[in-house]
């Protein structure tokens, strides 16, 4: 046990010191690239240089929202691929991006956000997703049983629908209207609010404590629910809280940051192969290396053709998916497969 | 120690079980037997809070199961389901989840005494030696022996096992019904056990339920409730019953039609 406990506090530290450096590297790359000595001088000399806001009022906010909204993500994956016992499970399969999209594309098309603002957006956002949320969970529960596998369908099946009602508004908006839903739904971590970050930031910190609590639950939940239930978990309350926690982490991160996809998929599984299942490491070591990944994709997506910025979700996408596959050819494993 | 009273249960607005009574001892060896679709299964899942009956209770110790806590239940109660999953796990990392009921809330990992425990419940079933082992990559038999570990990790007063000789050679079957009576003999434990196998049942139960349609047909030591018209009743079949030389219990010989 002590041999355990040891592993994971490394693995920890190890991952700790990975997302510092990548926020590191971060902080100094770009189209100004500022050499890392720079940084701390910046401070003392505080507020006034060019330099210093590119540090502290671009860069920065950045990369504690990557960090927070990766971190969510990863965190809404492990949870949800947990009480689903399916490896393709992930945050946006359950309809609560599709809401929150279509929250926002509500908004721009009514013109909301020009009357009321730029935190319109991530409010209609969460609006949309919790509405979705409600929906799907309303749907699959009979008679107090959250019928797990009708969860799973009928969110894939709202997130088509909000899909179509999405593609809908926009082929009846107008063009400066569909630029702007264009760019929201590709998702990006530019947001300007150091509110909404900090909101972001406790989100997430606040999600993976809460979700801990569940870690035991998690792990016996792997042998099925009967069987956690034979374990002593109260399988009702641990797959609804869980749905919540996991439901508020994605509605949040997608309202802040739109639709970043493939980081609650692929972080999960690469977690799992590199470190192991048992979730009391998973939990905390997936919400690290979600973030140090989202960080660092970032970071791709604003420097490769600078000073154009490409869609962080096509970095995650492509960094993600090839990772992915070459982690799986060197590994013999899948969730739940020999 | 456990009591069915006027239990009836089933799945949806189809009933299964109807008016189920019945009394466990403390320290009996009770064979559930029956033919496919007779209702075992239902009942172990409604003595395992499973299910929710639609009357009657169930009664452990003297508390209705369903107003006790699923850590103390699972802590008392132990289950070696049917078909037992295998997953990408350590043999002993799995054994050390049957000691998730005994948990703290802000307790990280599992304590010296879990892991003693752990351990002790393999060398016992005899699979200490395949605790690195993935449970995926071991034998039938052995599985079946690493999941009786755990549910033994639980430190139950009562096990509960869903066929566990299903798909196994005479060698397990009679390795894993041997340490079952050891453990009900030398321990204390008790146990409830469905089984297929007539022989078998008649061989390790000291009684014996019989389940028919949902309803018990004969219950009582495996001498009165192995009655040739009983047993062709309940099963459709011909039969002939005849002593084990050695045990004397009854043994059921089928008569097939050339």
């Amino acid at each position: 046990m002590k041999k355990k406990i040891s592993l994971w506090i490394w693995w920890v530290i190890l991952l700790c010191a990975v997302l510092v450096g990548t926020a590191l590297f971060s902080l100094c790359a770009g189209p100004a690239a500022i050499p890392a000595k720079r940084i701390v001088s910046l401070i003392f000399e505080g507020r006034g240089s060019a330099e210093y806001s590119i540090i502290f009022d671009i860069r920065l906010p950045r990369i504690v929202l990557g960090m927070a909204v990766g971190g969510a993500l990863s965190l809404a994956g492990v949870m949800l691929q947990g009480i689903f016992r399916n490896p393709l499970v992930e945050p946006y399969t359950l309809g609560i991006s599709g809401g929150a999209a279509l929250g926002v594309c509500i908004n721009i098309f009514l013109g909301l956000n020009r009357a009321a603002g730029l935190l319109s957006l991530p409010l209609s956002g969460f609006i949309g997703s919790i509405l979705i949320i409600l929906l799907v969970y309303s749907f699959s529960v009979r008679k107090g049983v959250l019928r797990i596998h009708g969860l799973l369908l009928t969110g894939v099946m709202i997130s088509f629908i909000s899909a179509s009602l999405i593609m809908l508004i926009m082929a009846v908006s107008r063009t400066e209207d569909l630029h702007g839903i264009i760019l929201w739904i590709m998702g990006s971590l530019g947001e300007p609010n150091w509110v909404l970050i900090k909101v972001m930031l406790f989100v997430s910190i606040g999600g993976l404590i809460a979700g801990y609590f569940y870690r035991a639950d998690l792990n016996a939940f792997m042998l099925g629910e009967e069987e956690a239930m034979h374990l002593g978990v109260d399988t009702e309350r641990t797959k609804r809280n869980l749905f919540i926690i996991a439901s508020l982490l994605t509605g949040c991160s997608v309202s802040v940051a739109g639709i970043i996809g493939f980081v609650g998929l692929v972080i999960p599984h690469l977690v799992r192969i590199l470190i192991g299942r048992d979730h009391r490491i998973l939990l905390v070591a997936s919400f690290l290396a979600g973030g140090a990944f989202l960080i660092l994709c970032d970071t791709a997506a604003r420097t490769i053709i600078a000073p154009v910025e490409l869609p962080v979700g096509v970095i995650t996408g492509i960094f993600g998916g090839a990772l992915f596959i070459y982690a799986l050819t060197k590994t013999k494993f899948i969730l739940g497969e020999k | 120690m456990l009591q069915v009273e006027s239990l009836t249960c089933g799945y949806d607005s189809k009933f299964f079980l109807r008016d189920i009574n019945l009394d466990v001892r403390p320290k009996e060896f009770l064979g559930i037997i029956g033919p496919n679709g007779s209702g075992k299964t239902t009942l172990l899942r409604a003595m395992t809070r499973i299910l929710k009956p639609k009357n009657g209770r169930i009664i452990f110790e003297g508390k209705d199961i369903w107003q006790m806590r699923y850590k103390e239940l699972a802590t008392r109660i132990a289950v070696v389901p049917q078909g037992s999953e295998s997953g990408i796990i350590p043999a002993e990392e799995f054994v050390l989840l049957g000691r998730t009921p005994y948990y703290k809330k802000f307790q990280l990992v599992e304590t010296k005494s879990d892991l003693e425990i752990a351990r002790r419940c393999m060398s016992l079933t005899g699979t200490i030696g395949l605790k690195d082992c993935l449970l995926s990559e071991i034998s039938g038999g052995e599985r079946q022996l690493v999941h009786i570990a755990r549910a033994l990790a639980q430190e139950p007063k009562l096990l509960l096992l869903d066929e566990p000789t299903a798909h196994l050679d005479i060698t397990h079957q009679v390795g894993i019904l041997d340490l079952i009576r050891r453990l009900n003999k030398e321990f204390g434990l008790t146990v409830i056990m469905i089984l297929h196998d007539l022989n078998l049942a008649c061989e390790y139960c000291d009684r014996l339920i019989l389940l028919n349609k949902g309803r018990i047909y004969k219950e009582g030591p495996p001498e009165e409730v192995m009655d040739y018209r009983t047993i062709e009743e309940v099963y459709k079949t011909v039969v002939v019953i005849k002593n084990n030389p050695i045990s004397s219990k009854p043994h059921i010989f089928i008569y097939s039609k050339r």
